[in-house]
């Protein structure tokens, strides 16, 4: 048993706080923000100059001057604002991105992330990832907990170039819920049906187990049988 | 009567030379001065260095550029981007250079050439290979890593209003690299939506002070940058 991408994206939106303001990275971390609940108020960055940005524009009501950092075209919400990209990267260096959630090839014991380079790539690209790991005081990484081939992608080290070190403070998988700590990674849940035992066996770096540590509470529809595609 | 307005896009590139280096605003294929990019295309100059943040799209503006090898150099922080195959296909070639960096501290480089200062350190890329054979120093025991100014023969952009002393107004996500490669330029062309009177843009809503630019052209966007050739592309 494990979680669905939107399972991963729905158990983060439930760990925002409400004034949170946040950068969503591509992949699963778009979808957190179609999680929300109704009535928290979240506001959501786009590196290229949005705060409070709304969901993806409706067919036909696109807005040619009006796209995300995935150059898709998208809404704004009451209250948003526009500026340029040194104000938009002082935000983000400077640290009032309260959240950076981000997708990853890798994640080291220690926090170090990489995901910027994939082992095959010819042309590379680093975007905005940098400065997000560097800037932001919670990074938080969604991803399938291993592989497609099931190798573990949580290490006692990285094997890829580097993002940024030190930088992940918890990791939200289709496996578990886990936190980085001084002392190492904690277990705090496990998907629906798995056991820490299970989680260990999947992950290469050693995982302490909370006290704390429980069954992840999500909607059944987020749940499915087999481990989720990479 | 000052008036920086010109007929052309031809006329805003008249003076650019081999071996230049050229600023390209905008984010995203559809907010890139394509019209200028075209004309640039058009008067045929080579060894460019190209400094924008993806690598364009397609065979058009930037991408046509590129395709057309009058680009020695990107200076880009993301030339993955899809679509970008002009410039994706020329570097497995081995026939351009790449100068990767990080997104902030691209744009930084150029604020900072604009402002006038030498340089700038940031935590982006502390530790990584995008630091490699950079100096680095410790400050209130966070490492940091030494970036130098960048600055342009050329900028080229595209704005929403302007009026003919060059004051310069954006729509939406529009600012993005612009307003930076403004300042950064030793010239600064910009194509805009409207010319508009003088005083008909707010000085609120000025964006880019006409200080920083130099030529203006009135020209409806490039047929492949508008809704309808992009919208599910």
């Amino acid at each position: 048993m494990s979680l669905t991408r939107e399972g991963i994206a729905y158990r983060v939106a439930c760990d925002l706080p409400e004034g949170a303001y946040v950068n969503l990275g591509i992949g699963i971390p778009t979808l957190v923000s179609g999680f929300i609940p109704e009535g928290k108020e979240i506001f959501f960055h786009s590196e290229n100059g949005i705060l409070g940005m709304g969901a993806i524009a409706e067919p036909g009501h696109e807005d040619i001057d009006l796209i995300n950092a995935g150059k898709q075209y998208v809404t704004v919400r009451p209250g948003a604002s526009f500026f340029d990209h040194p104000t938009s990267f002082s935000m983000i260096r400077g640290g009032h991105i309260d959240y950076a959630v981000l997708g990853a090839l890798e994640v080291a014991a220690n926090g170090d992330l990489a995901n910027w380079r994939t082992p095959g790539e010819k042309v590379p690209g680093v975007g905005g990832a940098m400065d997000l790991a560097f800037g932001s005081p919670n990074v938080l990484v969604t991803m399938t907990h291993t592989t497609n081939k099931g190798k573990p992608k949580i290490l006692n080290k990285c094997t890829l170039p580097l993002t940024a070190p030190h930088c992940v403070k918890r990791i939200y998988t289709d496996m578990a819920l886990i936190y980085v700590t001084p002392e190492g990674l904690e277990l705090r849940e496990y998907a629906p049906g798995l056991d820490a035992k299970t989680v260990q066996s999947h992950t290469e770096a050693p995982l302490r187990v909370s006290p704390d540590c429980r069954e992840m509470k999500v909607p059944a529809k987020f749940v499915a049988a087999a481990q989720v595609a990479t | 009567m000052v008036d920086k307005t010109l007929k052309s896009v031809d006329e805003a590139v008249a003076g650019v030379f081999d071996g230049a280096t050229i600023f390209c605003g905008g984010f995203g294929d559809t907010q890139l001065p394509g019209q200028l990019l075209e004309a640039l295309r058009e008067k045929g100059v080579k060894d460019l260095t190209i400094v924008h943040n993806g690598s364009g799209a397609g065979t058009h503006a930037l991408g046509g550029l590129i395709a057309d090898g009058r680009v020695r150099k990107l200076i880009a922080s993301f030339p993955n981007n899809p679509g970008g195959t002009s410039f994706q296909d020329l570097y497995l070639k081995g026939q351009i250079e790449l100068e990767l960096v990080p997104q902030g501290t691209l744009a930084e480089r150029i604020r900072a050439a604009g402002a006038g200062l030498g340089g700038f350190f940031t935590p982006t890329a502390a530790g990584t290979e995008l630091a490699k054979g950079k100096e680095t120093r410790t400050i209130d025991g966070r490492e940091y890593v030494f970036e130098k100014p960048l600055r342009g023969d050329f900028a080229f952009v595209r704005a929403h209003r302007a009026d003919r002393i060059g004051n310069l107004n954006f729509r939406r996500t529009m600012r993005n690299f612009n307003v930076p490669m403004c300042t950064a330029a030793k010239f600064v062309a910009a194509e805009v939506d409207e010319l508009v009177p003088l005083g008909d843009i707010s000085p609120e809503d000025v964006h880019v002070p006409g200080i920083f630019v130099d030529r203006i052209v009135q020209v409806a966007r490039h047929p492949m940058q508008t809704l309808a050739a992009t919208v599910g592309r």
